[in-house]
């Protein structure tokens, strides 16, 4: 188990925060850049002692800021990736990924072997002898990975461990780092910006913004019940600002700003942001609406369409902007195209609400 | 059009005009003695004497400064505390200084009735007319040399290396010794190179504070001095060791930095 508290003033940044994350378990940070994500990593590893906090891991305390305890970071010995991977430009792979392995293995062959066990572990063995000017970045980043578990640590940190990475070494990338995830037996953290990442890496997610801990749980509970319009919109999800009046039979009936009303199951009054998944609007030709069950239908006109393998994301313009995402086949029925006009649906169940 | 041709046939000449300058004094201590008597010259104990005085006393000099100079500008290049650039600066002045003032500076400070001349009294060592002294001279003067190119050099090296290493299990010195150095090894190299240069030049400052005696404190260039009335071809053969080992130097710095990428010359 680790756990930590933190309440620091950085520059523009004031951190408080209060996260914990079990053994064998990854607790993925998640949020935009600048909210100090990586600050609380920092933290965490001892290269930077906050105002006030702890941080305890396991039974060991590293950091007490009331009793004056402050482990230096190579006395806690985190797995620490960093973003762009940090290798010693001046040694070998296998030399990089033995670095840390001074302390515990005095012979320099039983290092070496370690080493190569790790980078074939990766698949990236042959390139043991490689300086890393010589690496591509899903090479280096594979070496960097097998660099931060030589000395097998007490806990992962991952600083946006994927972010370097083109878009097709990402998938795979993700892959490996997840099966990492899954075998280690100790507490991991990972710093992203993409929510999605987090969904697929962490086992909890903590959306932090501002420096504070906006809401916690699984990918599933942040998507279904966000907190708040900034986790909504966090999710990928269309959010839409308006006020809601109550209603009668559960629900509450939103009038949005700019115009157009819409109902939610979900009951609140007052200023709101009504949160809906892209994949739950569906389009119909104006006029011919209120058949379904759905009952959101808001007027919109086409901006723009995104091809997404069978699927098309389509930008729209209605009181507020909109996002649908369809399959190619009824946008090509529907003739979609930049201008054309359509209706936005979606039901009332689809429809969360958060206040504003 | 024409005048576009006639600016830049000033700049080809300007240029031609420079290089003449600069390069024909020095070949012409080639052309003058001849290679033959260069060697000759060479092998007068007088000559031979001042060669290895210099070799000595620029070494201990440099061991000096890299030794000390090293971690000194680690701390400035990395931390940062009230007075830090003018501590710089300090460090820097001695670039500007004219080596005659150096010279009766270190002279005010630590000669016979220096400011502390009583504590280099006390510790029983003899500057003024000692070998020792030449050395003091030179580190005064070749110092900020290397330290101004290696707090560049450490100011340079990526902050997450040696946070890196501080999570692999490396103590702040053991990072210093395994990734900070080598890390900036090209730039601690063009420091060196520099500094020795300089050294090897020093001629105002160690003939004010520790004198020109035979053997004892007569390095190349004061020996240059001392031969030009008597013995012109010593001299010249002196002034040809220099020019050699001088462009080496720099030619090595060049080698280093290009590697590097900025500050090349040419390829």
């Amino acid at each position: 188990m680790l756990e930590l508290t933190a309440s620091t003033r950085l520059g523009e940044l004031a951190l408080d925060v209060a996260l914990s994350a079990p053994a064998g378990r990854c607790l993925a940070l998640a949020g935009p850049s600048g909210a100090g994500k990586t600050t609380i990593l920092r933290i965490v590893a001892g290269l930077l002692e906050p105002e006030r906090g702890t941080v305890r891991c396991g039974e060991t305390t590293w950091l007490d800021t009331e009793r004056g305890v402050a482990l230096s970071p190579e006395r806690r010995r985190c797995g620490y990736l960093f973003q762009d991977g940090a290798l010693f430009p001046h040694l070998s792979a296998w030399r990089n990924v033995a670095y840390g392995l001074r302390g515990e293995m005095r012979g320099r062959a039983e290092r070496r072997r370690r080493a190569h066990e790790l980078l074939e572990r990766f698949g990236v063995a042959r390139l043991a002898e490689a300086r890393p000017g010589a690496l591509s970045g899903g090479e280096r980043q594979r070496v960097a990975l097998a660099r931060a578990l030589a000395p097998r640590p007490r806990t992962l940190l991952l600083d946006e461990p994927l972010s370097s990475l083109d878009a097709r070494t990402r998938a795979a990338a993700t892959r490996e780092l997840a099966g990492v995830l899954r075998e280690a037996e100790v507490p991991a953290m990972l710093v992203t910006h993409d929510f999605a990442e987090a969904a697929t890496l962490g086992d909890t997610v903590s959306v932090i913004a501002d420096g504070r801990l906006v809401q916690e749980g699984t990918a599933a509970e942040l998507a279904a019940r966000p907190a708040s319009a900034f986790v909504a919109d966090f999710t990928g999800a269309v959010v839409l600002n308006g006020v809601s009046r109550g209603g009668e039979g559960g629900l509450s009936e939103v009038d949005l700003d700019g115009g157009g009303t819409i109902a939610s199951v979900e009951r609140m009054t007052g200023p709101v942001a009504a949160s809906v998944y892209p994949w739950e609007i569906e389009l119909e030709p104006p006029g011919r609406s209120d058949h379904g069950s759905a009952r959101n239908h808001l007027p919109a006109v086409v901006e723009s369409l995104t091809v997404l393998g069978s699927r098309v994301r389509v930008g729209l313009r209605a009181s507020q902007p909109l996002v649908a995402e369809i399959t190619d086949a009824s946008a090509q029925a529907l003739g979609l195209a930049p201008g054309v006009r359509a209706v936005a649906t979606f039901k009332a169940a689809a429809t969360r609400l958060s206040p504003r | 059009m024409s005048g576009g041709v006639a600016f830049r046939a000033a700049l080809l000449v300007a240029l031609t005009a420079t290089l003449l300058f600069l390069t024909v004094p020095l070949v012409a201590i080639f052309v003058d003695a001849g290679p033959a008597e260069l060697m000759r010259s060479l092998g007068e104990p007088g000559a031979r004497e001042a060669l290895l005085l210099s070799l000595e006393t620029t070494l201990t000099a440099l061991l000096v400064i890299v030794v000390i100079g090293a971690p000194a500008a680690y701390l400035l290049a990395t931390r940062s505390f009230r007075g830090r650039s003018m501590v710089i600066t300090l460090v820097e002045l001695p670039l500007v200084l004219p080596p005659a003032v150096a010279g009766i500076a270190l002279l005010a400070a630590l000669g016979p009735q220096g400011v502390l001349g009583g504590l280099v009294e006390g510790a029983g060592v003899d500057l003024v007319f000692e070998t020792a002294g030449v050395v003091v001279a030179l580190v005064f003067v070749a110092a900020p040399f290397f330290l101004s190119q290696a707090q560049a050099a450490f100011a340079a090296v990526d902050r997450s290396l040696l946070e890196a290493s501080r999570t692999l299990g490396a103590s702040e010195a053991v990072t210093f010794v395994r990734v900070v150095v080598p890390t900036a090894l090209p730039g601690l190299a063009s420091g060196v190179a520099l500094a020795w240069g300089r050294a090897l030049g020093e001629f105002g400052a160690t003939l004010i504070f520790a004198g020109s005696l035979a053997g004892v404190t007569r390095t190349t260039p004061l020996a240059i001095y001392a031969f030009v009335a008597t013995d012109l071809d010593a001299a010249l053969a002196l002034a040809a060791v220099l020019i050699a080992v001088s462009g080496a130097l720099l030619l090595s710095v060049k080698l280093v930095a290009g590697r590097r990428g900025p500050l090349v010359a040419w390829r």
